[in-house]
């Protein structure tokens, strides 16, 4: 069968009725979900983009671009303060952001849901506000061999200021976290586990239900790194009853610059503010300054009140596709392209865990990651090569670096041949 | 496709699968570890040093075609030079991957004039230059191209 068509025979099996309505309805609906992306209809060294890089960011859709135009061409003003009306209008605007992005995770108070500027802004908060107020030496923090630079290094830092020690829950080849290690882990000197809903290198999707009930069953509050799983997995922050979960804007079709931290209510009031200035305070004279309440204690500054207009907008945008649709068609590309890339010679393929998103990590024997890269970039294929900020892992698969593909939404089949096809070329050039 | 076939040319797969002057030189008087964050490309520099001339120089590490081939032609390229003209021919090859005009002729050196197309990749082309440039001082920190 030639590549490129609709990809419904893969197998070799007889046709079923249905299975090609699906795959046509799906085609579709991709082709219509790719209208809304202007940036997918460029053109690089002659050919069409292919983005694969959506785990480092997302595409923006043309209603997000423009909800951020719309509101400096409009709205702007500063919000809390003014008493005019443009000032009470971005006001409304960013705080029905904030009511978006409460649903999407489904936390119980909008005041919940704090603006920063991204996941390492998010975990750096806690890091500084919770842990530092609270750990002292001898404590104990949980991580883990998957973990990102940034939910990494901010627990770190916050080792050095307090004499706490950082315990990593071990990852298995197929890069899954070991569950045992983890549970033997936590004790009473455990104050806080942090742990990666999806790896951004891997995909592995973690059993994070578990994750929280044994750190709860010893009273241990869990921060759950969402940055991966935000844009390709329903995320309900009171079913998994995660204590803290963080994410970026920008990985799920919004603008860069700015993220969330949720964090649960009775948490966030015990908790000191993370940077002093204007909006976090109820009252300042010279001798003592009174907090605001929640979220404003946690937003120091004028906040990125055009980022959360946008990001309000991508939520929309997000629900109105719905994410068991995104889910579904994200899953039907990880399948495909997983079993041809398994099928090339000299490849192989860093994380195979039960259930991942799509993201998919690889190593050639003979052709360096960075070498791919460059050979990809020229067919106007766009992949992430190098060690995606998570070190510690690289070395656990004593790898240097790895290539990355990670899907979104607007990507296709037809996406994935021209991708594998590309890796066949490389290969004949690099024999 | 020219130019990558302008960056990949067969003497750079050739370095690329057989480098010269691999591995540690026992009696080296000067070393350093270069590495590239970015990437993960890592290159060990071996050489003696004896009256301000390079005699012998070798390299060890893992990276990608551009680093490896250019570590490689970098050793044939500087056994029997003086550490100042190594330094000298550093700013010519920097020069050379960057895009800017080369007065001199470079030799085989040259065949990492392809580089100029592909900005990302002067870092790989480079490691090993700088590495060297580490090592002349006998500078024992790791360089990094960051």
């Amino acid at each position: 069968m030639k590549m490129g068509e609709f990809h419904m025979n893969k197998h070799g099996g007889t046709n079923d009725a249905s299975t090609v309505e699906s795959e046509i309805t799906n085609h579709l609906l991709v082709q219509h979900w790719r209208k809304d992306f202007p940036i997918l209809h460029t053109s690089l060294y002659g050919k069409p983009l292919v983005y694969f890089d959506n785990a480092a960011t997302t595409q923006k859709p043309s209603i997000v671009i423009e909800a951020e135009n719309h509101y400096y061409r409009h709205t702007n003003a500063n919000v809390h303060r003014g008493i005019h009306t443009l000032s009470q209008q971005a006001t409304e605007v960013f705080e029905s952001a904030r009511g978006k992005l409460r649903q999407l995770i489904n936390a119980r108070h909008d005041h919940e849901i704090i603006f920063v500027r991204g996941t390492t802004e998010a975990i750096n908060l806690v890091a500084q506000s919770y842990g530092r107020s609270r750990f002292k030496a001898g404590d104990e923090i949980i991580i883990s061999a998957m973990e990102h630079h940034s939910n990494i290094v901010p627990w770190q830092m916050l080792c050095q200021q307090t004499g706490a020690i950082l315990r990593v829950v071990p990852v298995s080849d197929a890069g899954e976290l070991d569950i045992n290690v983890y549970q033997s882990l936590l004790n009473k000197k455990t104050k806080l586990v942090a742990i990666s809903h999806v790896s951004n290198t891997l995909g592995s999707i973690n059993p994070v239900k578990t994750i929280i009930n044994y750190a709860h069953a010893k009273h241990v509050p869990v921060l759950l790194d969402g940055a991966q799983a935000i844009a390709h997995l329903p995320v309900d922050v009171q079913d998994l009853d995660c204590d803290f979960y963080a994410f970026s804007g920008h990985k799920l079709y919004g603008p860069t610059g700015i993220g969330v931290l949720y964090g649960k209510a009775d948490l966030l009031d015990e908790m000191p503010p993370y940077q002093g200035g204007g909006d976090m305070i109820s009252s300042v004279s010279f001798e003592a300054t009174t907090y605001n309440k929640l979220p404003y204690k946690f937003e120091a500054g004028t906040p990125n009140i055009a980022g959360a207009v946008g990001l309000g907008t991508a939520v929309d945008y997000l629900s109105a596709i719905g994410l068991d649709a995104i889910v579904k068609h994200e899953d039907s590309l990880l399948n495909y392209a997983s079993e041809l890339m398994t099928n090339i010679p000299e490849l192989r393929i860093i994380g195979n865990a039960r259930h991942k998103t799509g993201i998919i990590s690889y190593v050639m024997a003979g052709v360096h990651p960075h070498d791919i890269g460059t050979f990809l970039d020229r067919q106007a294929i766009a992949v992430r090569t190098g060690h995606h900020c998570t070190m510690p892992l690289m070395e656990r698969f004593g790898v240097p670096a790895t290539v990355r593909i990670s899907f979104a939404l607007y990507n296709t089949k037809n996406e994935i041949d021209k991708l594998v096809s590309a890796i066949y070329q490389a290969r004949e050039l690099f024999k | 496709m020219n130019d990558l076939r302008d960056l990949y040319q067969d003497m750079i797969f050739d370095h690329y699968r057989q480098p010269r002057n691999y591995g540690q030189l026992e009696n080296a008087n000067h070393k350093a570890e270069g590495y590239n964050p970015l990437c993960g490309d890592k290159v060990s520099l071996t050489l003696t040093l004896k009256d301000g001339v390079i005699h012998d120089l070798k390299f060890e590490g893992s990276g990608c075609a551009i680093s490896t081939a250019s570590a490689s032609l970098m050793t044939e390229a500087l056994k029997g030079k003086t550490a100042e003209e190594a330094l000298s021919m550093l700013e010519d090859f920097k020069a050379l991957v960057t895009g800017a005009s080369v007065a001199k002729d470079m030799g085989k050196l040259t065949v990492l004039a392809g580089v100029q197309a592909f900005p990302q990749r002067v870092k790989c082309a480079t490691l090993a230059w700088h590495t060297l440039q580490a090592a002349l001082k006998s500078s024992t920190e790791p360089v990094t191209t960051e």
